[in-house]
């Protein structure tokens, strides 16, 4: 029997990351606990520290053994297909918070009402919504020029294999990224309404906060992505980190419009 | 890269126990980790169970006190507590729903199994499969934790029920809450990911030749409850992550008085809840699958139309969440369309009961234990599926919401049946797994316990919920009490047998016979893992199957 590897699938070695990373995870969320009960807020940060690090080291790996060549042709659609699916259950948790928002924008209670009833009015008496055609349109339109960047980045390496518009669309897309992130700060803190008491706050501000969020992470993905740029990282035919950012980052994109479109136009 | 392709000399394994059993980026050892962790689980939560039919046994309270819980009978005064008992129906719902099943057949058969039946040599994402593991681990510690720290009523653990309903759930002091609902952030996380790596493995990873038309039926039940999981899970999430600001930081998604709907938690826990009891049975309906064609010594009886009902059940899994909640004043009509939409799901789920049923027709059937289990599966799913359809229709479920019916009737289709397809899964894949026989006059005598027991247990159960006992109660009137003492009689029966299920699985792995055969039943357990050594070495098909190791025919 042959004891050579004769197939292109990836067969890893064995690896601490998993083990690290998992104990970092319980480390925070018990650090969480232990701080939302007002005992300590370092054990979360402990905790915390373990999981960003297990980041960085494990995909540095990973990284690394793409640029080895461990990502064949059947490899790389194993990934394509694992990221598609992690985006697809990213859509169903937003859809939590948006089955949250319709189900109280729809029918909404009346907190002084006879409950349940369901003759309240939204957005609620008293909330006082933000104009949708001011910071909301100009963020809108931030995100979606972000993403046309990213776009350009894409077809610059794709069809034009020209690594300085590679480099200038991303870092265009990151930079207007943090753009959104700072507006969406500003827009916060001049609310006309609270994160507790009531449920327009509530919806509101998961909702974007969650979707906020994302738009960090995928920042600091396009970073990296513009980070390898320069190292020197894809090619024409196998760039599978950058196409992870690219529609990690459509798709926080298209979580916005429907954002923009039901809360701020639509429920406000 | 080259590295890894050296390993592999078949007699010796240079992995130290670490690496090998904490680094491992191997399926089967996962695997492994998966069932032995879930029966540590699973032995607590069942211990859990035991303590609360001895409650449960003789009216009035004799052992759950708040002077101290108590194992012996005795005369000194009790006040009853009830918390104690909420504490262990929450842990025993949330152990058995997160913990256990889906750890043992999707996390533990099909990490093991799933690969090898479609000739992959591992999964997709070796390394990220680990992490679903010890993911898990995280988890069940939360979980575990949760019961031991202090939760409502001034005492320890949280006792709100499994489904974590506000307003219990958002106004129950204490840490326990917190760790639970992070408990079940953690497990789903692990869950998801586990289902990426099982979607893909199985799509991109299939043996040459293995088009979707021929893949086993077990490896189709993972891919199936992988959507599910995938979808479902990330909506649980959501709703727990409200429960979880609702309690700490002041936001009113479940509060009236804040412009909230606690029904919207139920809205949303359910349309995660159904998908979940479906993805605790399906990979079941794969195992048993395989154990009845091999132990008829016939091919599976209409392959395609099992392949269909197992993606048809999963789709109308999505589609029928508010049939547990028909009494929170839903409109008719909402009811009307949840009722007929739920007894359409016996549609599939018959064409699966008559297919099993029509394989082992005339078949040459061998009652070796993991057969016992499979039969029995299908006795005690067709129970619980029949009295599904009563409790489907929402003027009945009026009278038997939130009765002993109830809990018979789920016992009986996920949970029991869930059990079964583990323990039928168990003695098949045994002797794969550890190159070692099984005793198989323990084996039927623990199958024998186990099958009587659990009758025992849950049969009298219907009757009560029909003389209108409630669920999730410390005690009960005189009238309910001969039903009461045989169930609790059928759980200890069970308990027994799951002790000797224990020890006969620890002395078969330690000192079984030696049957290293790749097939130690008979040809028509023709699927690619029986032409393997038993137990396979450490990494497999690092040839890729040809088709004729695998493709026996139009049957599959």
């Amino acid at each position: 029997m042959a004891h050579e590897k004769n197939h292109d699938y990836h067969i890893l070695n064995p690896s601490l990351w998993p083990l690290i990373g998992a104990a970092s995870g319980f480390v925070m969320l018990f650090g969480a606990v232990m701080w939302m009960h007002a005992v300590t807020p370092f054990v979360f940060f402990a905790g915390l520290a373990g999981v960003l690090y297990t980041m960085f080291g494990w995909w540095s790996e990973t990284i690394a053994e793409n640029q080895a060549g461990d990502h064949t042709p059947v490899v790389l659609i194993g990934l394509r297909y694992g990221f598609i699916l992690f985006i697809m259950s990213e859509v169903m948790f937003f859809s939590a918070w948006f089955w949250s928002f319709f189900k109280h924008a729809l029918y909404p209670m009346d907190p002084g009402g006879m409950s349940p009833a369901v003759d309240g009015v939204w957005p609620p008496a008293g909330i006082e919504t933000f104009d949708p055609w001011h910071l909301p349109l100009i963020n809108t339109l931030i995100l979606l020029c972000s993403g046309c960047a990213a776009t350009w980045a894409h077809h610059a390496l794709v069809h034009e294999d020209n690594r300085k518009d590679v480099a200038n669309g991303l870092i265009i897309a990151v930079l207007l990224g943090m753009v959104f992130t700072v507006f969406q700060a500003y827009e916060y803190s001049h609310a006309a309404f609270g994160f507790s008491g009531n449920i327009y706050g509530a919806n509101f501000y998961m909702a974007t906060g969650f979707h906020g969020f994302h738009v960090i992470v995928g920042t600091i993905f396009l970073f990296i992505c513009y980070l390898r740029v320069r190292a020197g990282h894809f090619t024409a035919d196998s760039h599978i980190g950058f196409e992870a950012a690219a529609w990690y980052w459509h798709f926080v994109d298209v979580v916005w419009l429907f954002l923009f479109a039901a809360v701020y136009v639509w429920g406000g | 890269m080259a590295d890894a392709a050296i390993h592999g000399h078949e007699h010796e394994d240079e992995r130290s126990f670490f690496v090998r059993w904490f680094m491992s980026t191997n399926h089967k050892d996962i695997g492994i980790l998966y069932l032995i962790t879930a029966a540590i689980a699973g032995f607590i939560s069942v211990a859990f169970t035991i303590y609360m039919r001895m409650e449960l046994m003789e009216p009035g309270v004799q052992y759950m006190c708040l002077e101290g819980a108590r194992m012996l009978p005795s005369a000194a005064e009790c006040t009853p507590n009830g918390h104690l008992w909420n504490v262990l129906i929450t842990g025993h719902g949330i152990l058995m729903m997160f913990f256990v099943v889906i750890p043992a057949l999707f996390g533990g058969f099909g990490n093991y199994f799933m690969p090898l039946q479609i000739g992959a040599p591992d999964m997709a994402f070796p390394r990220m499969n680990n992490l679903s593991y010890w993911l898990y681990v995280a988890g069940t510690s939360l979980a575990v934790l949760s019961v031991v720290s202090p939760g409502g009523n001034g005492q320890l653990g949280s006792g709100v029920g499994w489904v974590l309903y506000p307003p219990l759930s958002t106004t129950e002091q204490g840490w326990s809450m917190d760790l639970a609902i992070f408990a079940v952030h953690v497990s789903g996380a692990s869950s998801i990911l586990g289902a990426i790596n099982m979607i893909t493995t199985f799509l991109n990873m299939r043996a040459p030749g293995m088009t979707l038309h021929k893949v086993p039926l077990f490896s189709w039940s993972i891919f199936v409850t992988s959507w599910l999981i995938l979808l479902a899970l990330p909506v649980l999430a959501g709703a727990i992550t409200m429960l979880l600001t609702d309690r700490n930081f002041g936001t009113t998604f479940f509060d009236p008085a804040g412009g909230g709907d606690p029904i919207l938690y139920q809205h949303i826990l359910w349309f995660f809840g159904h998908p979940e009891v479906y993805i605790v049975i399906l990979p079941g309906f794969g195992i048993i699958s395989h154990v009845i064609a091999t132990f008829s010594r016939k091919p599976i009886f209409g392959y395609l139309p099992m392949v269909y009902a197992l993606v048809a059940i999963g789709v109308l899994g999505f589609v029928v969440w508010a049939h547990h909640m028909y009494t929170v004043g839903m409109s008719l009509t909402q009811q009307s369309y949840f009722m007929l939409a739920t007894m359409v799901i016996a549609v599939p789920t018959g064409v699966k009961i008559f297919s099993w049923i029509a394989t082992m027709w005339g078949g040459s059937i061998e009652f070796k234990t993991p057969m016992l289990f499979a039969v029995g599966f299908v006795f005690m799913f067709t129970v619980g599926g029949v009295t599904g359809i009563v409790l489907s229709q929402a003027g009945i479920d009026r009278a038997y919401h939130d009765t002993y019916y109830v809990v018979a009737h789920f016992h009986y289709v996920m949970a029991i049946a869930a059990a079964f397809a583990i323990f039928a899964g168990c003695y098949f894949y045994f002797p794969k797994m550890t190159g070692r026989m099984y005793n198989e006059t323990l084996g039927k005598i623990h199958f024998w316990m186990f099958f009587i027991g659990t009758n025992i247990t849950f049969f009298p159960q219907h009757f009560l919920g029909r003389q209108g006992m409630p669920r999730r109660y410390i005690d009960y009137p005189e009238a309910f009490a001969t039903y009461n003492w045989w169930s609790s009689i059928g759980a200890f029966i069970s308990f027994a047998s799951f002790l000797l299920f224990f020890y006969l699985m620890i002395y078969a792995a330690r000192a079984g016979v030696r049957d290293a055969r790749p097939n130690p039943w008979n040809p028509y357990a023709d699927t690619l893992e029986w032409t393997l050594p038993s137990p396979p070495p450490e990494h497999t098909f690092e040839i890729l199957p040809k088709q004729e190791d695998w493709d026996k025919g139009p049957a599959h």
